[in-house]
């Protein structure tokens, strides 16, 4: 996960509070959503960017995954054509087992 | 309307593994912070010679001996299995990184390239033999150093060193003291773009016959910045290399987009032409150092070749209609605007899909789009995945969306409007303008109608604006008819015929009344 993205998760979550943080994510592909994932729960596993170390425990989903709760519309408008084309069934899978193993 | 036309098109690479090891960013960095590591250790290992970069199928393709269907037959790896052909193409040729170092010394106007005494002969010698030099810029390489003065220079940390075979062969010194915007590293890096340029504009000259003085404007489409500490980004790069290729009759401007330059560029030349300003403008770029070997470490760690050893060069002239070549659209244009939104939803409705909506098209009535076309065997082992795969699946998605293909024609939507990769990965090089001569060369043989040229940039990587660009233009078969102009061409013809019918009056008047 970049460096920037991973500093602005740490600055929010320390000043909004982790259980008021959900992160939701738009990766194109399943290992490196889950790596994103993995780094927001349980810490940069590469040990290089601000959240070495530092488990946040936040609650994170892939947009695929919480197709419900979206507008229809929006969603039409924003990410339909990128269902198409993603392996959403593996960004799925990835998401679901880095929750199992680190939440 | 008199739409502009792709006249020409030249296309260079040059095989470049020591500016590579000496300059690329991801291993420089990596010798300033991790000097020992296994990468650097290996990574020697690994380099190809040039007659593996020649025969590189991708290369081949980039200078017009292969074509995009071409390669999609041939088994990849590609790297295990060479093509035939030689370093000169239909559109340019692979330049190998001794006579680059030359092409550097002939466009260095301040003599900071400093060539070793016995490797300046050498060079010479290989350049008179190809006819493509002036005797005034054989000259140069009469004026050389020792070793020694070299070594000194490059020691000193005044100089950037050339090296061929890891022996130091020359090197470019700084341009001023203290000013890091002229630091050697600096002049290097814009020498590179600027030979390569020179290069790229030169083959498209004198591979088609194209005479140096009709060139009218040039616009450089690089991504580097040229100027001094109080005008870091200057310019003029394009004037620079229009001198150097003798366009004696050009002057230019350089546009920046990042990777969207080059479509960028293109659509202001088109404006230009149609416009009746410039009759002849040539739109071109030279390639960058500091991108090379930028996936290096996968490339390492995956046990295959370095395969980013190759800087770019292409160059496309933009002219007045003359009846044959295709024409560029200027009605039918693509922009992501600043409101349009970064979803790449929004980016290829605002790109691709509106401009073709407006004008009663559907995305299959494009035959070929041409969007950034890495190679993705240079990508994929890094992560990166196959990018224009990815950019066709995304058009091809919208097609369904539209309802214009069904679902499962989904996969066969990129081979049938897409080409396979194979650009190197350079930025503004791989940005749609690859493909022109290609395209160009099928709709002359009737093989082809239309294509679309999508130009993207990351406009964020310069910290100014989080904002994504675009922008798209379509080019078609030319109808014949060079049509002189819109209504007020018109009105003027019909002005014209009153006067030439108030003479014929007047003159009969008068041999009546002379009667």
């Amino acid at each position: 996960m970049d460096m920037a993205n991973q500093a602005r998760i740490k600055e929010t979550a320390e000043k909004f509070g982790s259980d008021q943080v959900v992160v939701i994510l738009g990766g194109a592909e399943a290992e490196s959503a889950g790596l994103t994932a993995e780094t927001v729960i349980n810490g940069d596993p590469t040990y290089a960017g601000p959240l070495t170390n530092i488990a946040l425990k936040l609650p994170v989903y892939h947009i695929l995954e919480i197709k419900d709760l979206v507008e229809p519309e929006v969603y039409d408008d924003q990410i339909s054509m990128m269902e198409m084309v993603l392996d959403v069934e593996a960004i799925k899978n990835e998401m679901e087992s880095i929750r199992r193993q680190f939440s | 309307m008199a739409f502009p036309v792709i006249k020409a098109t030249g296309y260079i690479l040059v095989h470049a593994p020591r500016i590579m090891m000496e300059h690329g960013t991801t291993i420089t960095m990596e010798k300033q912070h991790n000097p020992d590591s296994n990468y650097l250790q290996n990574i020697e290992k690994k380099i190809r010679d040039f007659d593996m970069a020649v025969r590189y199928a991708p290369n081949q393709v980039y200078i017009g001996n292969l074509t995009p269907e071409e390669l999609r037959l041939i088994p990849q790896p590609w790297y295990d299995n060479l093509a035939d052909q030689d370093r000169q193409g239909k559109y340019g040729e692979i330049i190998p990184e001794n006579e680059f170092y030359a092409a550097m010394k002939i466009a260095d106007s301040f003599q900071l390239v400093e060539l070793e005494e016995e490797f300046a002969v050498k060079i010479k010698n290989i350049l008179a033999a190809k006819n493509i030099y002036s005797e005034k810029q054989l000259v140069l390489f009469d004026r050389s150093s020792s070793r020694d003065q070299i070594k000194d220079l490059v020691s000193s940390g005044t100089a950037e060193g050339l090296y061929e075979n890891r022996q130091l062969v020359g090197c470019v010194r700084r341009a001023h003291e203290s000013d890091p915007n002229l630091s050697a590293h600096v002049i290097f890096e814009n020498l590179v773009a600027k030979a390569s340029g020179v290069l790229a504009l030169k083959n498209l000259l004198y591979r088609n016959d194209m005479d140096p003085a009709a060139i009218d404007y040039i616009i450089e489409t690089s991504e580097e910045a040229i100027g001094d500490m109080n005008q870091r980004g200057g310019g003029n790069l394009a004037k620079a290399i229009g001198e150097a290729a003798e366009c004696m009759n050009a002057t230019g401007v350089d546009m920046r987009g990042f990777c969207a330059g080059p479509a960028h560029g293109m659509l202001a030349a088109a404006a230009l032409v149609q416009s009746g300003i410039f009759q002849n403008v040539a739109v071109m770029a030279g390639g960058s150092s500091a991108k090379l070997g930028m996936n290096s470490r996968d490339h390492v760690a995956k046990d295959m070749p370095v395969l980013e050893d190759m800087v770019g060069g292409y160059a496309v002239l933009v002219s007045a209609n003359d009846g044959q070549n295709p024409v560029i659209r200027t009605d039918i244009v693509g922009k992501h605007k600043i409101s349009s939104g970064s979803s790449p939803q929004a980016v290829i409705q605002a790109i691709v899909v509106d401009p073709l909506e407006k004008n009663d098209l559907k995305i299959t009535d494009v035959d070929v789009y041409a969007p950034e076309l890495q190679n993705a065997e240079i990508t994929a082992p890094a992560g990166a995945g196959d990018v224009p795969l990815a950019n066709y699946k995304m058009i091809g998605a919208m097609a369904v969306k539209r309802g214009e293909i069904t679902r499962d024609k989904l996969n066969d939507f990129a081979s049938r409007h897409g080409v396979i990769g194979f650009a190197p990965t350079q930025g503004h090089i791989p940005s749609g303008v690859p493909l022109l001569g290609y395209i160009r060369d099928s709709i002359r043989e009737g093989k082809m109608q239309r294509a679309m040229i999508i130009g993207k940039g990351s406009l964020f990587l310069g910290r100014m604006t989080d904002l994504f660009d675009g922008i798209s233009f379509i080019i078609e078969g030319n109808s014949g008819v060079v049509e002189s102009g819109g209504i007020d061409d018109a009105a003027e013809f019909k002005q014209e015929i009153r006067n030439m019918l108030a003479d014929a009056i007047q003159e009969l008047a008068r041999s009546v009344a002379g009667r």
